[in-house]
C-alpha cells in the first residue's frame, strides 16, 4: 500500500458508551465514510472496549500512522468524548484534515492525569482490540502465552512464576495466588476443576465486567494456563446475569477460541485438553461467595458451607477446585510474558502489581482506572478523579471515600493520602474489595450511606445462618431510627454491640462483613450518629467528639 | 423462611403445547443433567415471561429432580419470577454510584408517579417498579431500564427536565391520578 497516513477509529463498544448511545455513532462514522470515495480505504473503523473514561460517553480514539495500520505511537492519538451521530461527519473530516472537528472541549487531552498516571497491565487490551475478533486478538498477543507455556514450561514452573509475581487475589481478599494454585495442583491425584468468580456484584464495581466486555480472550488464556498449571481438564465461568453484553461476548469468544484449537482436545498441538463453559447466575449477590458460586454451579441455591474444607481441596462435585477472580486471571498472561519479576517491581512490598478501580459517585471523571498498588487515595480521587465537581478545598469538596462495597467502608477526607494496598486499607476498617471506588461529597449523610447499605445485605442475606438473617435486619430497624432521628445513646451501644456479634458469628463473608459499613462511618463519623439522636443532650457535646477523633 | 404451599392447589394452568414441548427439547439439550438446573429455568421463562407452576413441574419430572428442589431454586434467585409480569416494567438502579447521585429520590417519585410501591410484582396493573443493585452503569448514574432498555444519566437536578424525560419514556401516571391514594 502506498505511504498514506492511515487512520483508525476505535469506537468504545463496551456497555458504558453502549448506554449513551455508541452503536448509533459507530454507524454514523461508517456511513460517514463511505461518503469519503477513494479516502475511505485509508481510514479504519472499529469497535473497541473501554477507553476508560465512561463518564464522559460516547468515546472515539483516532489514531494516525505513517505506515500500513501498525500500533500506533500514543503521540498520535486524539480522543474525543460525548460524541453524537450528527458529529461523525465532522469528526472525519477533522480527521483526514479536510474540516473543522467537533467543539474543542470534546476533545481530550491524553496528558490529562485521567490517563496519563494510568499504567495498563491488566487492561492493556482493554480499549485496543476488538473484542469480538479472535483474529485482532491475536495481532495483539493473545494466546501466545498459552501457547509457549504449553511446549516449554511444566506446570510446576507456571507456578512459580506465579508465586515469583506475588500477585494476590484481585476479589477482595487478597489470598496469594501461588499459594492457591500450589494447593490445587497437590491434591491427590483426580479430576480438578477451574472456576472464574466474575459474579461482580459489589454496588460501584465495573471492572471485571470491562474485562469481559473488552478483552474476553486474555481472561479465556489466563484460565487456560491456571488450569494446566494445576491440572485441571473442565471449567466453569461464572457471570453475572445482569451482564448480557458480557455473557454474549464471552460466549463468542469462546466459541472462536474452539475452532482455532485453543481449547477442547489437544491444545495448540499438546496434550492438554480444556472444556470451558459459561454459567449465568440469576441474582443473587451471595454467589460471589465461593462455595455458594459452587453450589449455585452445581445447579443448587447459592447457599455457602462452612470452611475448611475449601474449594481447593473439595469443591465443584467434590473435586479440588481452583477459583479465582476475572482480574487475577486476567493477570496470569503478562505476568508469563514479562516474567514473575516484572510484576513484583510494581506496587508495594505487601501488594503487587497493578489494580483497577471503578471510580463513580461524586466525581469529575468517573470510569476505569489501573495504577500501581500503593497509590495513594488522593490520587486516585483526586488528581486522576478530579475531585467532587464544582467544589473546592484540599480535599476537592470529598467526604469520603467508599471502598470493598457492601463489605467495605468510608475512609474519611483527611486520610486520604493512605497508599491503596490490602493491608493499609484494612487497617482503617475499610477493605480492597474488588475495586469499586465510590466518592461521596459534603451532601451524603453516613447513616444514610450505612443504612443503604444494610438494606443491600438485608436483601441479600442468604437466610443460611441466623445472625446475618435476622442481625441485618435488626441492624437495619436500628440505622432506621438514626436516619429518622428518633434513636437514643441506648440505641448506638445497642448498634455496636450487633455490629460485633453479626461480624463474629456469621457463616459467611457477607454476614461478616456486613457491618463493617457501619462500623466505619461509626469510627469516622461518629458524631452524625450522635447528632441523629432524640435527645441531643444525652449525646457527648460535639466538640469532645471531635476532639475525640483527633487524638485517635 | 419455608413458603406455606400454594393452597390445595388448583388444576395447574394449562401451558401451550408448543412451549411444552419446546421446554423437553431444551432439556434434552442438556442431556438432562441437575446441574443445569438454573440454566434451564432462565430459558423456561425466556419462553412464558415468568415460571408458570406447570413449567416448574414438567422441569422437575424431566430433570428427576424432587420439585421441592426445583421449587427452591426458582424462589432463590432474584431474577426468577414466579408470576406473570406486568405489561412493562422499569427497574431503577440503587447501587452505590447511582445512591450518593439520587436513585432513591427517583425511585420514590417513580412510585408516585406510578402509584404503586417499588418490588411489588402486581405494580399499577400495567407498570411494576423493581430496584437493581448495580447494573455497573456507574459512569452514567442515576440510571433506569424501562423495558429492558437502559436510561443514563437522569436529571436529577432539574424536576422539569426529569418529568419531560419520565414522560417520553411512557411512564405516565396510572388512571387513578391521586397520588394521595398510592396504597
Amino acid at each position: 500500500m502506498a505511504a498514506t497516513p492511515q487512520l483508525q477509529l476505535r469506537c468504545c463498544a463496551a456497555s458504558g458508551c453502549r448506554s449513551a448511545g455508541s452503536e448509533a455513532l459507530q454507524a454514523a462514522l461508517l456511513a460517514a465514510r463511505d461518503q469519503l470515495g477513494g479516502a475511505a480505504d485509508a481510514v479504519t473503523i472499529k469497535p473497541v472496549g473501554c477507553l476508560r473514561l465512561c463518564g464522559r460517553g460516547p468515546l472515539v480514539a483516532v489514531d494516525r500512522s505513517g505506515g500500513d495500520g501498525q500500533e500506533p505511537s500514543a503521540g498520535s492519538t486524539e480522543l474525543y468524548a460525548e460524541l453524537t451521530p450528527e458529529q461523525a461527519p465532522a469528526l472525519l473530516a477533522a480527521a483526514t484534515g479536510l474540516g473543522e472537528g467537533p467543539a474543542a472541549a470534546q476533545r481530550l487531552d491524553p496528558a490529562h492525569p485521567f490517563f496519563a498516571l494510568q499504567k495498563p497491565v491488566v487492561l492493556e487490551g482493554c480499549g485496543v482490540v476488538n473484542p469480538e475478533s479472535i483474529d485482532d486478538a491475536l495481532a495483539h498477543g493473545s494466546y501466545a502465552q498459552l501457547k509457549r507455556v504449553l511446549l516449554e514450561c511444566s506446570p510446576e514452573q507456571v507456578r512459580d512464576q506465579v508465586k515469583r509475581s506475588g500477585l494476590r487475589g484481585r476479589g477482595g481478599a487478597g489470598y496469594p495466588t501461588g499459594l492457591k494454585w500450589d494447593t490445587v495442583a497437590l491434591q491427590p491425584p483426580g479430576p480438578r476443576y477451574v472456576v472464574c468468580n466474575a459474579d461482580e456484584g459489589d454496588p460501584g464495581a465495573f471492572m471485571d465486567r470491562s474485562v469481559l466486555e473488552s478483552d474476553p480472550h486474555r481472561l479465556i488464556e489466563g484460565m487456560a494456563i491456571a488450569a494446566y498449571a494445576v491440572g485441571a481438564e473442565q471449567g466453569y465461568v461464572y457471570v453475572r446475569a445482569e451482564y448480557p453484553l458480557a455473557i454474549e461476548r464471552l460466549r463468542l469468544a469462546l466459541r472462536q477460541a474452539r475452532g482455532k484449537g485453543l481449547l477442547g482436545g489437544g491444545i495448540a498441538g499438546s496434550s492438554f485438553n480444556l472444556r470451558l463453559e459459561v454459567r449465568v447466575g440469576a441474582g443473587a449477590y451471595v454467589c460471589g461467595e465461593e462455595t455458594a458460586l459452587l453450589a449455585s454451579i452445581q445447579g443448587q441455591r447459592g447457599t455457602p458451607r462452612p470452611r475448611p474444607p475449601y474449594p481447593a481441596q473439595k469443591g465443584l462435585w467434590d473435586a479440588p477446585t481452583l477459583i479465582n477472580n476475572v482480574e487475577t486471571l486476567a493477570s496470569i498472561p503478562v505476568i508469563l510474558r514479562e516474567g514473575g519479576d516484572w510484576y513484583a517491581s510494581i506496587g508495594t512490598e505487601g501488594s503487587k502489581g497493578t489494580k483497577v478501580f471503578a471510580l463513580s459517585g461524586a466525581v469529575a471523571n468517573t470510569g476505569l482506572v489501573e495504577v500501581p498498588m500503593g497509590t495513594s487515595l488522593r490520587t486516585v480521587v483526586q488528581t486522576i478523579g478530579g475531585g467532587v465537581p464544582g467544589a473546592e478545598g484540599p480535599d476537592g469538596g470529598v467526604k469520603a471515600v467508599q471502598t470493598g462495597g457492601p463489605s467495605g467502608g468510608c475512609i474519611p477526607a483527611h486520610l486520604l493520602d493512605t497508599p491503596v494496598d490490602y493491608e493499609s486499607l484494612k487497617a482503617l476498617g475499610s477493605m480492597m474489595g474488588s475495586g469499586g471506588l465510590v466518592v461521596m461529597g459534603e451532601t451524603t449523610a453516613m447513616p444514610e450511606v450505612a443504612r443503604h447499605f444494610m438494606r443491600f445485605s438485608v436483601n441479600e442475606s442468604c437466610g443460611k445462618c441466623v445472625p446475618c438473617r435476622a442481625g441485618t435486619v435488626q441492624l437495619l430497624q436500628l440505622l432506621d431510627r438514626f436516619v429518622e432521628r428518633r434513636a437514643t445513646l441506648a440505641d448506638l451501644e445497642r448498634l455496636e454491640e450487633l455490629c460485633t456479634m453479626v461480624g463474629a458469628t456469621s457463616l459467611c463473608g457477607l454476614g461478616q462483613a456486613a457491618p463493617n459499613p457501619v462500623l466505619s462511618t461509626l469510627r469516622y463519623f461518629r458524631q452524625e450518629y450522635q447528632a441523629a439522636c432524640r435527645d441531643p443532650d444525652q449525646c457527648e457535646p460535639l466538640d469532645a467528639c471531635l476532639l475525640q477523633e483527633v487524638t485517635r | 423462611m419455608i413458603a406455606p404451599p400454594a393452597a390445595p392447589s388448583p388444576p395447574p394452568e394449562a401451558l401451550p403445547p408448543a412451549a411444552v414441548e419446546r421446554t423437553t427439547r431444551l432439556i434434552r439439550q442438556h442431556r438432562g443433567r441437575a446441574d443445569a438446573l438454573i440454566e434451564v429455568l432462565h430459558q423456561v421463562q425466556e419462553l412464558y415471561g415468568y415460571l408458570p407452576a406447570g413449567a416448574l413441574a414438567q422441569v422437575a419430572r424431566e430433570l428427576k429432580l424432587p420439585l421441592s428442589r426445583v421449587h427452591g431454586v426458582a424462589s432463590f434467585y432474584h431474577l426468577f419470577r414466579l408470576e406473570a409480569p406486568t405489561a412493562h416494567r422499569c427497574a431503577v438502579c440503587l447501587g452505590t454510584a447511582c445512591f450518593v447521585k439520587g436513585g432513591g429520590e427517583l425511585a420514590e417519585r417513580i412510585e408516585r408517579r406510578l402509584g404503586l410501591r417499588m418490588d411489588d410484582a402486581a405494580g399499577n396493573g400495567t407498570w411494576a417498579l423493581e430496584h437493581v443493585s448495580c447494573l455497573g452503569a456507574c459512569g452514567q448514574a442515576p440510571v433506569l431500564v424501562v423495558d429492558g432498555q437502559l436510561e443514563p444519566r437522569l436529571p436529577m437536578d432539574d424536576p422539569a427536565a426529569l418529568d419531560a424525560r419520565l414522560a417520553a419514556l411512557g411512564l405516565t401516571a396510572a388512571a387513578d391520578p391521586d397520588p394521595s391514594g398510592a396504597s
